[in-house]
Order: C-alpha cells, then structure tokens, then sequence
C-alpha cells in the first residue's frame, strides 16, 4: 500500500546491510553505502493472432559505494549478490576511490534518513504470462478490426514486472520500495492502396496488468492512426503550432538540463546558477517536477541518495525559481537535495516527471484559443490570418539525434496536421526546428486540462512562429 | 536430474559447463522443444570520464547471466536471469518451457539430444585480454592527455571532455542442435567532446572511436589528431548560420556518413523488420531497390572493426553478406529465428546486448562499397544543395522514414563548399532515397557507432565513401 513497505520478494535489507558491514569492515572501509534492486517480469509480443515472443527475466544489481581515507569516493555495480560478488564489489570500489574526484566528493544526503512521503501504490500479483498473452491477443485483434488499412501492429507489447529497491548506508539508512506495475503498447502501421504506409498508436501504464485500460489504447492507437491516412505535404515556411501534451513533454524533458544543477555546475546547460530568478519562459508557463502526482504510475518515494522525493517548483510565472538537485550539488548552492539523484562517483541528477500548467493570474490558460478541430474559425485566430494554417505536431521523432541542448537548437521529425482552409489533413513528412529558449518566451496559450502521460501532466500548447519543412 | 557440483565461476571452458548444461539440453528436448538454447556471459566493464583538468567519474562493474530460449515451431520463450546456479538455470527452463505450453509431464512429443560436440572456443587466445587493457591509471592518464590536448587546440571552449569505455565480454553459446562455443569479446571505444560558447554562438561536437579485440586501443589513439579535429571543427561551428530548409542535393562524407545507409535501409534488410511487416522490401530480392551506382556489404569479420565477431551471439561464425549489388538486392540479414519465421538462410547476424535480450539479426560492420569517382567530382557536381562532413546519430520508424541529424555542415554553391551550416537534419524514406544515391567516390572508410533496436544496444561500424545523393528534405529553420 505504501512505497515504505518491506519488499515482499527478493531484497532482505537487514541481512543485506550485515553482509555490507561485515565484509566492509574485513575490508577496512569505514563509509559505505549501497543501491539494490532486483525485479521479475514477464512480457509477450504477437503478430496477427500468434505469439511472437514471450519474455521472462529475473533481475538483481547493485552499487556500492566507498570513502577512502582521502575521503574519496569509489563505486562498482555487478549483478552478482553472492558474498563473493559483494566482497570483489567492495574491493573494485576502494580501488577506484583512489582515482575519486578530489573536487567533489559527494556525501550521505542529509535527508537519507527524514520520513519518506506516503505513496498510494497497491501490489498487484502477476496475472501470468498467459493471460497476459490471451489479453494482447484480444487487444490486436480488435485493433486490427478498427480499419481496413490497419494491416499490422508492429510494435506491440504487454508486460508485468515486480520490483524492489533500497537504499543503505553505513550511518543506518535504509529505504526500500516495492512496486507492481503493467504497460501495453500497441503501435499500428495502416496502408491504403497506392499511398505510403502511416503508423501511430498508444500506450497505457496501471499497477497491475488486470488494472491496464485496453479498450482506451486499442482506442487511441486506432484513432491516431486512422487520422493520419489522409495525408498530403506541407509548404516548407514558419507556422504557429500546437503541440500535444506527449510531444510538448518530450521537447521539456529533452532540454531538462535547462533546470540541471549538475549540469549548470557542469557547464553544460543554457542555465547558470545566476539564472535563477530571472525570466525563463512567457509569464503564464509554469513547470513543475513532482513524481509523487497521483497518476505518475511507479514513482520513487526516495532517490538514489535516498532523499525522499517531492513536489518541486522550476518555473513558475516564466520564472525560473529551482533547479533539480543531487546532494553534491544541493551543497555547492547552498540549499536542501530535492530526490532526483542517481547513484554514481558523479552522481547523475534528472527529472522525474513534469507538470506543465498555466500559472495563476497570469493568462495563458485556455486564452480564447478554439480547439484546432473546430476549423476555420480557430484557424484564423492562430495564424493571424496569414492564411498560412495551423501546424498541429502530435509526437517527435529522433529527440535523440535533433536536440542540441547544450545549445538550445532542435530540428525534429514529427507527425502531426497541417489544418488550413477549416480542413485538417496529415502531414506527410516534415521536421519543426527552433530554439528552446525562443519557443518558451513565443507561447501563446494553453488549450485544454492537462491530460496525464507516461513522462508527466500537460495541457495542449500553442506556439508562434516555428520553423517546418516539408516537401511540398 | 542430477546436477553436477556448482561453481559459478568456473570459465567457460571448463568442461563442468557442458556437463551441467547438458542434462537442460536434454530435459528441454524431451518435454518437447525443438530447440533449447543457452547463452551465458561474464562482464567486465569500465568507464571513465575527464572533465577539463580532473578525472570525476571511475565506473567499474562486472556481471554474469543467461539467457535461455526454447523454440517450438514458429513460437519461442526467451528467459533470462542472474542466477547460473543448476537451480537457477533449471527454473528459468522451466518457465521458458511453460510460456510454450511445454512441461516435462505433457504428453508432448519426445526429442531427442545426442549431446554436446567438443567445445569450438575461439576465446582461447584472448584469455590475457582483460589484463593487458590499460590500467585505471593509464587509462586516466591519456584521457587528461585528452583534455589537455583540447584545451591547446580549442578556443572559447566551456567545457572538454574525455571518455574511455571498456567492455569485456566472456560469452558461452550451447544449443540441442549441437551449438557448443565459447569466445571473449573485447571493446573499447574513447570520445572527445566539447562545448565552446562565445556570446550567443554556441556549438557542441564531439569524435568517437572505437575498436574490437585490441587491448592497446587506447595505448594506440592517435589523441593528438582527434583534439586537432575536434577543435579545428568547433571553432568553424561555433559562428555558422543555421541551414536553410528546403530540398536539395546533398554530398554525404565517408565514414559516419555511412549512417544514411544504416538507417534509411540496413534496417530494413534485417528478417526481423520481414517478420513485422515493416520492410518494404520483404519481396524484393532480386530486384532493383537502389541506384545502380549502390554496391552495400554487411560483414562481421574486419579485423578490428567495432562491429566484428568471432562468432555471433548464436554461435554462427560470421559471414560477408552482399546485401545490395549494383543496385540489386540479393539477400537479407538473418538470425536462428529469422530463418525460421522468414526462410531466409542464417547470416551469423544473430546479436544481442546481452543475457537478458533474445538476439535478433542485427547489422555488424555495414557499408557501401567504393565507386569510380573523386570525392570533389560529386562536390563539384551540385550547383546548389549541401555538404555533410559529420552526422549525428538517426532512426528509422515503422513505415521506413529515416532521420538523421547533421552535425557539422557546408553549403555548396557553384560546385564548391562555401560557409559552414548548423541544425540540419535530412529526412526521407527508403525506397525513394535509394535510388537518388547516383554517385559514390573511392574513399571508403569506417566509423565505430551504436546501434540500439530490438535486441539492445550493439556495437557497429557504419561506413562509405563519399557519396551524392540526388535530392533529399533538409529540415532546418
């Protein structure tokens, strides 16, 4: 029921953390501390009413770390649990402190023991690979049976995992999480005679496979499909476009390193430490980091640290108030870690999951903009009457490859429509590029509540004068 | 069953492994499966990072696992764990079997397994390997040469780094079909990277090299020549305009320009996209899919290559695959499951990241062959469009649109390179860029990369001489 629970499977912390200072102590290490995790999951694949694959796997792993005398830190992860892998895990790390960073050396977070926040998280016992085969089965062929140009589901998924985490330390920390949790993904490639294949679909997190919504993702996979099989080219030229929760969360989360202490510290993000304070973004954006929403299925109630996490404001008014912090870098600036550490000799800092929404009293949300399917009447108030249409991005492709976030620049595939004229029609291959820092001081407006994704809340967001290219 | 005496970490080539996995073998076989298949590996990496004058990230780790896949007719369950114990590796059996409806006491048709043959083990020269890699203190050692090295060659540098990567892989492959061998893979890849800002100019660019069973890779990196590259790049990205979008011709570098190939086809020619239905050259073979002037080659055996092996993660040796010739496509990429889902005959292309992926047919070092032109003939042949000298990375989706980004850029007018251009990215799809590649030069050269897809994240070369490519969409602002 809590994410404070003992693990029902797997870890045992107690006799975990005995082994820990038994052989540390044989080691002659004084300052340890150590993240494990070890999960079960069963996964299945079809195609066209067969199995395709069925998945099983057990999991465990560690990482260990050490202070030297030289207050040094040194790490090693192996999967191998036994006292001997615990033993050579140990002397591979003292190994490495001697080569630690003599800068800056992180420490036991301060907040490594502080009550951890209560989680609303049931465990579900496995369905079984079976029935989850059954299930993925009835879900593609209905799927299948939603269009006559759906031909396949290529990239189909159901899987269901348990997990237990926890964190020790050398001073009695201990944190552990259990967790049960489900997804489906269903991804259709639709074609019609003589015109090009076209492909979307959706995905579905829950607890418990039993707790998935099916019907909601055979649902959308269909509809986002079906509605890019009218396709056609697009202009190259600069359009206002509306992004999609999923692909406005996708473009926050790849630029991230904009609220990255690590980064900052590190001098990779367009942020400084003299950034905060100082106007990021148009007056009605607010940005929120809060992995314990309700709806963020999975979230951690500590970090790799074991800080527990929370609710964290990073830009709010268009202003950027916070960074994410480790402990290492909560202490270069002076202020508390905030739970979006990882474990490391560098300890990684990242986001947990997004809340993008408009900020009080400020304008911006649902500011008189029409719902883009309502044609040509919220046409012409988006583009100003320039007649050059509305561009309606539904998800990016290649983030990886087309995001420079040190520099702020993105060129990016995208699937989406082009609704000119009171018609929408899909578009048929076209990249959108811009700056990050442009694009957040050219919102228009908010449309919408914000609808609950994978990687966070975000309402429908509107954008001025983004460049795309397309082949027309 | 009875197990033989467990010790975990007994090598490889210890005979106490076929011993034990032997009576699996069997077991599998008799509760009806026509095949059972065992991959089991040790670890052993390392990673390192230098940033500007200090090291501030040692990473070591090592691991050891299997995964175990059972085929029934078309159908396979794949399982994998961490636990190499006879009882571990019995339990994941048991549940590989279970997922196809096979238990010990069904009434299943029986097979039979006539045993292992003698250990084929192609690591037995490499048993030194792990030892003879640089020393974590070496290792530091050149990679603050590294920085150092782009702090002389840089200007309005922000940040440098350096970063070494070293895996070590001991891998056992045994199967009911005789499959019994062993071999240890060695990769080590180093990277250069900075980050120079000068007013609101901005630019990133990094170089990767990487190499494949040579424990002096990073004695033997010319790091001098990589801190000059990357910094003569730099200084001429840091104040270059952003390219204009539109469609034009474009001349594709060598080396990591070999990725348009890797990504707009090379995956398409894998059995695994035949399987889903999302090539469109599932029925080609035989036929024209690309410009006359295209010659592609998969191959697994160049010496040193990143995306070379002694055998593949299913025990096949590797094999030199024409995949396209003079334009011609003649045959596909195929893995154990591949051949059996798609006919499509075994090409040693079967790849996995590791134990807790089933391997799938994968590339390994991908290339288009070398033409009869001069790099400056295809140059010279383009009165407006783009000059691509470094790529980004890329991706290709399901209905066979391919991306990639354009890390440092020229504009060619007039036959010639003029300014340099940043924020490109070409995008198309397969079957119409294929044709338009109309010219390739005679320069031929490799690059080490990563490839991620079904089966994980795989070591790869990508490769090419220059080649012209007709037309294609350059997204940019």
């Amino acid at each position: 029921m809590t994410t404070t629970t003992p693990a029902t499977t797997g870890l045992d912390a107690a006799a975990l953390r005995d082994r820990l200072n038994t052989l540390a102590s044989a080691a002659g290490i004084q300052q340890w501390d150590l993240g494990a995790a070890c999960s079960t999951d069963s996964s299945v694949q079809v195609d066209r009413g067969e199995p395709k694959q069925l998945k099983g796997a057990q999991r465990s792993a560690i990482t260990v770390r050490v202070w030297n005398s030289d207050q040094r830190i040194g790490i090693t992860s192996t999967s191998d649990l036994s006292d001997a892998g615990l033993a050579r895990a140990l002397e591979g790390a003292k190994a490495a402190s001697a080569f630690g960073n003599p800068e800056e050396t992180p420490a036991f977070s301060p907040l490594a023991q502080a009550p951890l926040p209560v989680l609303d998280q049931p465990l579900r016992e496995p369905l079984g690979i079976l029935s989850l085969l059954a299930t993925l089965k009835d879900a593609e062929a209905d799927l299948l049976a939603r269009h006559p140009a759906i031909g396949t589901v290529p990239y189909n998924g159901l899987a269901e995992r348990s997990s237990d985490r926890l964190y020790l330390n050398s001073e009695g920390a201990c944190r552990q999480q259990s967790l049960t949790t489900a997804s489906l993904y269903l991804y259709a490639r639709a074609e019609e005679a003589g015109r090009k294949p076209r492909s979307s679909g959706a995905v579905r997190l829950a607890y418990g496979a039993a707790d998935l919504d099916v019907a909601g993702c055979v649902a959308e996979a269909a509809e986002r499909t079906i509605a890019h099989l009218d396709y056609g080219p697009i202009p190259t030229g600069h359009y206002t476009c509306v992004f999609s929760p999923e692909a406005f969360l996708d473009l926050i989360g790849a630029f991230s390193s904009l609220f990255n202490a690590r980064a900052v510290l590190d001098g990779i993000s367009l942020s400084t430490r003299e950034s905060l304070g100082t106007p990021l973004a148009v007056p009605f954006l607010s940005i929120h980091d809060n992995g314990l929403h309700p709806a963020n299925i999975g979230a951690a109630a500590f970090d790799g640290e074991g800080t527990p996490t929370r609710r964290l404001a990073l830009v709010e008014g268009g202003i950027l108030q916070n960074f994410l912090h480790s402990e290492a870098t909560a202490r270069a600036f002076g202020v508390a870690p905030t739970g979006h550490a990882g474990m490391g000799a560098k300890v990684s800092v990242s986001p947990d999951w997004f809340e993008i929404s408009a900020t009080p009293g400020q304008g911006g949300a649902a500011s008189g903009l029409n719902r883009f399917a309502r044609g040509a009447a919220g046409r012409d108030r988006a583009d100003g009457g320039s007649g050059a249409g509305l561009v309606v991005i539904d998800s990016l492709s290649a983030l990886h490859a087309g995001v420079k976030a040190s520099q702020g620049s993105f060129s990016l595939p995208f699937d989406g429509w082009w609704i000119q004229d009171g018609e929408q029609r899909s578009i048929e291959a076209a990249t959108v590029a811009g700056d990050i820092r442009q694009l957040l001081r050219s919102l228009v407006g908010f449309e919408g509540a914000g609808k609950v994704t994978p990687a966070g809340l975000s309402p429908w967001v509107w954008v001025e004068d983004l460049a795309v290219t397309g082949d027309a | 069953m009875t197990s033989p005496t467990c010790n975990t970490s007994a090598p490889f080539h210890d005979p106490t492994w076929s011993a034990r996995l032997e009576p699996l073998l069997a077991s599998g076989r008799r509760c009806g499966a026509d095949l059972v298949e065992f991959f089991l590996e040790r670890t052993d990496h390392l990673s390192l990072l230098a940033e500007q004058e200090l090291i501030t990230s040692v990473s070591p780790s090592f691991g050891m696992g299997a995964g175990i896949r059972v085929f029934r007719g078309h159908r396979d369950g794949f399982v994998s764990t961490n636990d190499l114990t006879p009882a571990g590796l019995m339990r994941a059996l048991e549940q590989a079997l279970a997922m196809l409806g096979l238990e010990s006491s069904a009434a299943a048709p029986m097979g039979s397994f006539d045993g292992l043959p003698p250990l084929r083990d192609h690591g037995t020269v490499k048993g030194d390997w792990l030892d003879r890699c640089p020393s974590l203190a070496d290792a530091s050692g050149r990679l603050l040469q590294g920085t150092a090295l782009l702090d002389r060659h840089g200007s309005h540098l922000q940040a440098r780094r350096a970063s070494y990567s070293r895996s070590w892989q001991d891998v056992l492959v045994v199967a009911s079909d005789g499959t019994h061998c062993r071999d240890i893979r060695l990769h080590q890849t180093v990277g250069l990277s900075v980050i120079a800002a000068d007013g609101d100019h901005r630019a990133s660019l990094s170089r990767r090299y990487g190499t494949t069973d040579n424990p002096d890779d990073l004695r033997d990196w010319d790091c001098e020549a990589a801190a000059r590259d990357l910094g003569d790049s730099t200084a001429t990205m840091l104040r270059a305009d952003f390219v204009e979008a539109g469609q034009y011709p474009v001349v594709l570098a060598n080396r990591f320009g070999g990725v348009i190939f890797h990504e707009a086809c090379g995956h398409l020619l894998e059995t695994t996209q035949v399987e889903r239905g999302t090539t469109p050259f599932a029925d080609k073979v035989g036929e024209p899919i690309a410009h006359g002037a295209v010659t592609a080659i998969d191959e697994g055996m160049t010496g040193g290559a990143f995306g070379s092996l002694a055998m593949d993660d299913e025990g096949m040796e590797p094999q030199r695959s024409v995949l396209i010739e003079n334009g011609i496509l003649r045959r596909f990429l195929s893995d154990r499951a591949g051949e059996l889902r798609t006919g499509h005959a075994r090409t040693g292309s079967g790849r996995r990241q590791s134990h807790a992926f089933a391997a799938a047919s994968r590339m390994r070092n991908t290339y288009i062959a070398p033409g009869p032109h001069q790099p400056q003939d295809l140059i010279a042949s383009i009165d407006r469009g783009l000059y691509c000298k470094t790529m980004g990375g890329g991706s290709v989706g399901p209905t066979g649109q391919f991306n990639f980004a354009v890390e440092e850029g020229y504009q060619i007018e007039n036959g010639r390179l003029t300014k340099p251009v940043k924020g490109a990215t070409l995008i198309g799809e397969a079957k119409e860029v294929m044709p338009k590649i109309s010219m390739c030069a005679d320069d031929l050269d490799l690059a080490a990369g990563f490839c991620g897809s079904v089966s994980g994240s795989i070591y790869v070369t990508v490769g090419q001489p220059h080649i012209k490519v007709d037309a294609i969409t350059v997204g940019g602002r």
